[in-house]
């Protein structure tokens, strides 16, 4: 089993989104609650923002993650020739 | 079934279960009818548990398979939207549907932590686990590791971690099934258990994976539906609003300015709680005092005080006039005094903390990390982020949930399914933040102020049920619930919803059967991910690889008997705290599997001496850390860095990476054969593939 340049991009393609996608999970999560104490001042639609980013909006983002993660993905193996068959 | 392609299959099975759904929906329409024709409450509850018991175990019967495809991985078709749901129930456990509220009343922001790591994980599963699993596509997780370390080692330690993870997860769930069933129909705790292990052994008995997908599906559309109902319902009456999650900041607001009210003490409302602070703090004292006097004095000081009460009703009973409500008090307080040293100072030390937790003021609801100084707030920061991220690698690690990937049709289908799990799981997770708030606006404003002679009729029945989820006593005698006057346990938030709302019973058996769903359908998938890891990895792989089938999936259902019997056992004897149980199964995971899978996909380099190395060393050092900490096993050693035994995980994740690199550098690099397979599991689909498929 050989791997084409082409089977290499795709794979480092992969890698980057990945660790692009990481980056914004770990911010929403360790850096929005480190900073907590310092983003209460903040109000969104009536919460504290780091009440309202450790009860709703850091979950949302996450849906969103798996959701762009899966569509670039399944677009990806179709572009480089790597998809499954279909069914 | 072969010939039936997979879109006629979704589109089926999506008939089913709008037909299932609507038929639930009737089925809790004609319980309305019959509660309003006068059947009473308790028949009402057992009406709920024996009729989903019955749905689990007929959706059981119906999947019975002898299929070792179908068996093991549901044979590889279930739709990514189904197994979202599936992946839910299995998710979703009895500390997610009845606890998680309830945590964040009692601790607001704090709380959170277990919201963004139970939902966060499922970042990591997604891209860093899930797609590649479902290429490898066998049937269990130390399969995984089996095949790309090599040799029985790396997949024996994942057969220890898989069964001590799973196990101390599935007692969690078990001790769930026989508290709701207890409660909701009067059986005794451990009948309970057994009438809920039954409907699981039935279900996973006949069917294995395929039917436990199949009835979790059934039971995530029960446990979010009772679980929408009490709080939109909950919502309108507070703020006209039925969207409680768009709603709750606003309530939010009034809770924290009603904080305030009652944590000052120029308020009429706060000098009262301030009266009845300063009597638990008089309280404490007495209790601290008796302590110490009792350090210094020992049995000589208990004898000398018994002798005092013991005086006290003798001379009580020699009035001519005695009342004989003081005669039995005074007669009371003698027997009830401790027997021992031991029991004294166990008594004593309770009184004196319980005493100390009603003397502080009201902790805010929405204020991270609340402390008296610096120390303390970074403290509880440090222990926050540190228990998200055990609970996000843990997500990332835990056989049942991985497991669940091997099901799908695709890779392409895992990837949206993942999607599909974290977003049917989102649904629950950011509603329990607005039911804590709204509970906590209700007692706060209607029940705090009233009147002892008119308490809300749910704070009355459920004090009846339990003092430790609900009691109200005047302190200071006047007549006035105060908020320090109220204990309430964090189980009641989703319990006695319902009936703060003034909504029916039926809508409490409901809940009741939501979170019997939630327990029921955790405990399935762990249940089974022990007994394949035993029957599939320990007798197939490692004993008999020449077993035939029938044999193979025979040996799997004795073994998942046995193994739900023991842990019935086991949860009998009621250990520790859920919450600790439950924790304890995600550090362990997170150290014990996350390294190896993770860096067994994305770095070629490592090999079987790094797995080893890494996974015995990152479970090491999460247990020992756990054993040497967490007071439930006596040592009580001091904390590192002051991180909680619950966040043991934090220790032995580095511990297991830093195992696997240090391990895969001093040794050769693995074989050709085994990079081939890393490649494999990276493309969906390669010319000239190999092959690591199982049946």
């Amino acid at each position: 089993m050989q791997l084409t340049e082409k089977h290499k991009e795709y794979w480092q393609k992969n890698l980057r989104m990945t660790g692009f996608l990481l980056v914004i999970w770990f911010v929403v999560t360790f850096v929005i609650a480190y900073f907590a104490r310092d983003l209460q001042s903040i109000t969104i639609i009536g919460f504290p923002l780091s009440f309202y980013m450790g009860a709703q909006g850091s979950l949302a983002i996450y849906v969103a993650i798996i959701w762009y993660y899966a569509h670039y993905m399944n677009k990806l193996d179709q572009e480089y020739g790597v998809h499954e068959g279909d069914d | 079934m072969a010939t039936q392609s997979q879109s006629q299959f979704f589109s089926q099975l999506k008939r089913y279960y709008s037909f299932y759904t609507g038929g639930f929906i009737a089925f809790v329409i004609i319980v309305a009818i019959l509660e309003q024709m006068g059947v009473p409450n308790k028949v009402l509850g057992y009406i709920f548990l024996a009729a989903t018991v019955l749905l689990y175990a007929g959706i059981g019967v119906m999947s019975r398979t002898a299929d070792v495809s179908e068996y093991y991985v549901a044979g590889r078709r279930v739709p990514a939207l189904f197994n979202g749901m599936a992946t839910g129930a299995d998710w979703m456990s009895a500390a997610s549907f009845i606890g998680m509220a309830g945590t964040l009343y009692l601790s607001g922001y704090d709380g959170l932590a277990f919201v963004l790591g139970w939902t966060g994980g499922y970042c990591l599963v997604a891209l860093l686990l899930a797609p590649y699993l479902r290429k490898f596509g066998q049937f269990t997780i130390p399969d995984f590791l089996g095949a790309r370390y090599g040799g029985n080692i790396p997949r024996s330690i994942g057969v220890f971690a898989a069964i001590l993870c799973s196990f101390t997860y599935v007692i969690a769930q078990i001790y769930g099934v026989g508290l709701i069933t207890s409660r909701f129909t009067g059986l005794e705790f451990s009948i309970g258990v057994f009438v809920g292990l039954g409907g699981i052994l039935v279900c996973s008995f006949l069917g294995g994976m395929r039917a436990v997908t199949w009835t979790q599906v059934a039971q995530y559309i029960i446990l979010i539906v009772a679980y929408m109902i009490p709080v939109v319902w909950l919502s309108v009456k507070h703020t006209g609003n039925p969207v409680p999650q768009v709603a709750y900041g606003y309530v939010l607001e009034k809770v924290t300015a009603r904080e305030q009210v009652l944590n000052d003490p120029t308020t009429p409302e706060g000098a009262k709680e301030a009266e009845v602070r300063a009597i638990f703090k008089t309280r404490q004292e007495a209790a601290e005092g008796k302590l110490k006097a009792l350090e210094a004095g020992g049995a000589a000081y208990l004898a000398e005080e018994k002798g005092k009460l013991e005086k006290a009703a003798a001379d009580l009973k020699a009035k001519p006039d005695a009342d004989p409500a003081a005669v039995a008090a005074a007669d009371k307080a003698v027997t009830d005094y401790p027997a021992d040293a031991a029991t004294a100072k166990k008594a004593w030390t309770a009184a004196a903390a319980g005493a100390k937790a009603k003397t502080a003021p009201i902790a805010a609801h929405a204020e991270p990390f609340a402390g008296k100084d610096q120390a303390a707030i970074d403290k509880k920061r440090k222990n926050f982020l540190a228990l998200v991220l055990c609970l996000m690698v843990g997500t990332a690690a835990l056989p049942h949930i991985l497991m669940r990937y091997y099901t799908t049709p695709s890779v392409k289908e895992a990837r949206k399914s993942v999607f599909w799990s974290l977003f049917f799981i989102f649904l629950l997770y950011f509603t329990a933040p607005a039911l804590a708030v709204l509970a906590k606006f209700d007692v706060y404003t209607l029940l705090v102020g009233s009147s002892f002679s008119e308490l809300p009729s749910w704070v009355a029945s459920w004090a009846a049920v339990d003092k430790s989820l609900m009691s109200v006593t005047d302190i200071n005698k006047d007549g006035i619930v105060q908020l320090a006057e109220i204990t309430i346990g964090g189980d009641l938030i989703v319990l006695a919803t319902p009936e703060i709302a003034g909504l029916p019973y039926v809508i409490t058996g409901l809940v009741a059967a939501g979170g019997l769903a939630a327990a029921l359908s955790t405990a399935d998938g762990l249940l089974l991910t022990i007994a394949n890891a035993l029957s599939h990895d320990v007798y197939y792989k490692m004993i008999n690889p020449h077993a035939a089938t029938t044999r193979r999936i025979a040996i799997s259902k004795g073994l998942l008997l046995v193994v739900a019997l023991l842990a019935a056992y086991v949860t009998s004897l009621k250990p520790g705290d859920i919450l600790f149980l439950v924790g304890a199964a995600f550090s362990l995971a997170a150290s014990g599997f996350f390294p190896a899978l993770a860096l067994g996909v994305f770095w070629k380099r490592a090999n079987k001496w790094g797995a080893i190395v890494g996974m015995s060393a990152g479970l090491g050092t999460c247990m020992y850390y756990m054993y040497m900490t967490y007071p439930f096993f006596g040592v009580n050693a001091p904390l590192w860095w002051d991180i909680n035994p619950i966040s043991a995980g934090i220790f032995g994740m580095p511990v297991g990476i830093l195992g696997v690199i240090v391990g895969s550098m001093l040794t050769a690099a693995p074989s050709k054969e085994v990079q081939d397979m890393v490649d494999h599991v990276r493309y969906p689909s390669l010319e000239n593939d190999i092959n690591t498929k199982a049946a």
